[in-house]
């Protein structure tokens, strides 16, 4: 290994490098979270969906040694929950947000029992993109290792803000979101979009958890989630139900996180509890300066259950 | 009935079929508690018990009593340092009629079992890492632990030869005086060897972030560290993040020699098999619990794994030495002079702590070389 000396220069690298690394669970949960929301409904069981996810996608990778498969798998998985969710709260008097915390500790759990056997043996990961190489550095090469899923996840960002504009779908998605009476009288149900949103939502998650345990940190454990599918669905909000806000939120968030390792590594190891704050003050920060009295949570779906 | 009132959720969820059973339960207490030849153990665990880790380690110890004529064992995992431990507690002695009781985790011991100890008198408690002193806490409690730090004394003398960088890398959970204590003595063992190198240490704040530790490892390896060792719960993450970036890996808790066979140099293992049938042969025969438990490498509390492919010869020689020395008894590895990296003087010329003496076990300074702060 090249030993090469980077001092201070490691602290936004470190940044750079955790954006890259660590928002693209959030990336793929805030944007399936953002097509649910502008259909109307709140999933908060994203959370145990990201972790079934996680444990599905190790587990089919191990027994079949092909980390993709293993993706598909976990998709798979995340849509059915995401169905699931979408057809119980089609009933009359069913709180969506209830189900969604049901749905959350019946994910995790489910993923417990199911994931005893898959903590121990090692599955194949997920492939990288060296976009580093123009450089000799070893740290930045390492920096810009990019995994596809980042690189997919960025690009559906784009396309979602561009579809909820100017495709019929979005369209018909934002139209549910924001007033069932007309969606009903265009001939529309919303019952029907919403399933399905919310089963896109369900499945992005479950691709957001098999990053997790194929490629970064890259193993399944119990552990492996620590409330990032709730921070990001939170991330919604913060980012006003845009996907491209979505996306820059989620880069935000993992490169506030490398912050807290990267100072100490460097030498600033006083107050390390403040920094590992750092990505909620940084929302509370922006939620101050971007809110206002007179157009309060602009761009929320008028159908949603939080804002009704 | 009055135990009905104090039921968990747990123990309504084992009640529920049959309440009768309830009754009986209760009524058979003094039998089971009683120390007679059949005895029930309860083991618990912070985290997963298969986790390449704390938690592994504890339960590879806990399996090994499951072969003793007469004893059963109880575990229950995932079990958060709240209010949460004490029903486990409470179920464990009210349903399976559990008389020693092992709760693992350092944030287990006050006030969790200190508020069984009082409520349960009758019943054994042994916390793995926990100060028990005679003044201050009850007779059925007691602490036990292993003088690990040691181990990782024999690490940083592996990792001190095998650097190139001259600096190595730590990732730790909390500045707690195990921690720091292993944090000093890697850095130390590897000082013994050039007493130039450096140890970085970055602290996660918790024990189990997955995320956080690979950006900790990462963040090691971006300043030049190319060995890292960690004090975790789950060594898993470290070691693999560690190895995929280049750097040599020491292990901690158990051995993870399978996660990462090339980089793998050496770890600091516990041997819970050694303590717990210790403990259990006690009960068997009748005889009192020991309320306070130490021991270390020669004592058989500790053990090292096998050295890695990549350990060189004159660092072999020096650990295969240096282990010898220990297995003797009275290896100091914090002794004078020695300076905090705060420049304070933490033992004067002369000055020597053996692995058994209390002081360290209130350790709250990072010595000269490691770059880092408690706080």
């Amino acid at each position: 290994m090249d030993a090469t000396e980077i001092g201070l220069w490691g602290v936004p690298l470190a940044i750079l490098g955790g954006a890259i690394r660590v928002s693209t669970p959030f990336i793929f949960v805030s944007l399936g979270e953002a097509i649910t929301e502008r259909s109307g409904r709140i999933n908060l069981g994203l959370e145990g969906t990201l972790v079934f996810g996680a444990m599905t996608a190790y587990a089919v990778a191990v027994v079949t040694g092909s980390p993709w498969l293993g993706v598909l798998a976990a998709a798979g998985a995340g849509l059915c929950f995401g169905l699931f969710h979408g057809w119980i709260c089609k009933f009359r008097g069913v709180n969506d947000i209830a189900i969604g915390i049901a749905l959350m500790l019946f994910g995790s759990g489910l993923a417990f029992f199911f994931g005893k056997p898959f903590i121990q043996p090692s599955a194949p990961d997920l492939p990288a993109i060296a976009f580093g190489g123009w450089s000799n550095i070893p740290q930045v090469q390492a920096a810009l290792n990019v995994n596809v899923l980042f690189l997919i996840g960025a690009a559906l960002a784009l396309f979602l803000w561009w579809a909820f504009r100017n495709t019929r779908a979005g369209l018909i998605v934002r139209v549910v979101g924001d007033s069932s009476d007309a969606a009903r009288a265009m001939g529309l149900n919303p019952n029907t979009v919403r399933l399905l949103a919310t089963g896109v939502g369900g499945a992005l998650a479950g691709i957001g958890g098999a990053y997790l345990s194929l490629y970064y940190p890259g193993s399944w454990t119990e552990r492996i989630s620590s409330g990032q599918g709730l921070m990001a669905v939170a991330l919604v909000i913060f980012a006003r139900w845009n996907p491209l806000g979505c996306f820059a939120a989620a880069l935000l968030f993992g490169g506030a996180g490398a912050l807290g390792p990267a100072l100490q590594s460097v030498g600033v190891t006083q107050g390390y509890y403040l920094f590992y704050a750092a990505p909620y003050i940084l929302t509370l920060i922006i939620m101050i300066a971007t809110s206002s009295p007179s157009r309060s949570l602009a761009g929320a779906p008028g159908e949603l259950s939080i804002t009704k | 009935m009055t135990e009905r009132f104090m039921l968990s959720r747990r123990d309504l969820l084992k009640t529920s079929a049959a309440g009768a059973a309830l009754g009986l339960a209760s009524a058979s207490f003094p039998i089971s508690r009683a120390f007679a030849a059949t005895a029930t153990v309860g083991f618990i665990y912070v985290g997963p018990k298969d986790d390449y880790g704390y938690n592994q380690a504890h339960a590879e110890g806990a399996a090994t009593l499951k072969g003793i004529e007469g004893i059963s064992v109880v575990e229950e995992e995932n079990v958060p340092e709240t209010v949460d431990v004490q029903k486990t507690m409470e179920s464990m002695i009210n349903l399976d009629g559990a008389s020693l009781i092992f709760p693992t985790s350092f944030g287990y011991f006050d006030p969790h079992m200190l508020a069984m100890c009082a409520k349960f008198p009758d019943v054994q408690f042994r916390h793995c890492g926990g100060m028990w002193n005679k003044d201050k806490h009850p007779m059925n409690a007691g602490s036990y632990f292993g003088y690990i730090g040691m181990g990782q004394y024999l690490n940083g003398v592996v990792a001190g030869h095998t650097s190139k960088t001259k600096k190595l890398g730590f990732v730790a959970a909390k500045p707690i005086p195990q921690v720091l204590l292993n944090i000093n003595s890697f850095l130390l063992g590897a000082r013994s060897v050039d007493p130039t190198i450096t140890c970085q240490v970055i602290f996660t704040g918790e024990w189990s972030l997955a995320v956080k530790e690979a950006e900790a490892t990462n963040a090691l390896v971006d300043q030049g560290a190319d060995v890292i060792t960690c004090h975790v719960d789950s060594p898993k993450v470290v070691v693999e993040t560690a190895a995929g970036r280049g750097a040599f890996v020491c292990g901690y808790h158990a051995n993870q020699s399978p996660l990462a066979p090339e980089k793998y140099l050496t770890g600091a293992e516990w041997n819970w098999a050694k303590v717990y049938k210790m403990f259990v042969d006690d009960l068997v025969a009748g005889t009192p619990l020991p309320n306070f438990t130490r021991g270390g490498l020669a004592d058989g509390f500790v053990k090292m794994s096998p050295l890695g492919p990549a350990v060189g010869d004159a660092a072999r020689k020096q650990f295969d030495g240096t282990l010898a020395e220990m297995m003797k008894g009275g290896f100091s590895v914090i002794k004078g002079p020695l300076k905090s990296n705060k420049g304070v003087v933490v033992a004067t010329e002369g000055q020597a702590f053996v692995e058994t003496a209390l002081e360290l076990e209130s350790m709250d300074y990072l010595v000269e070389g490691v770059v880092g702060s408690t706080a």
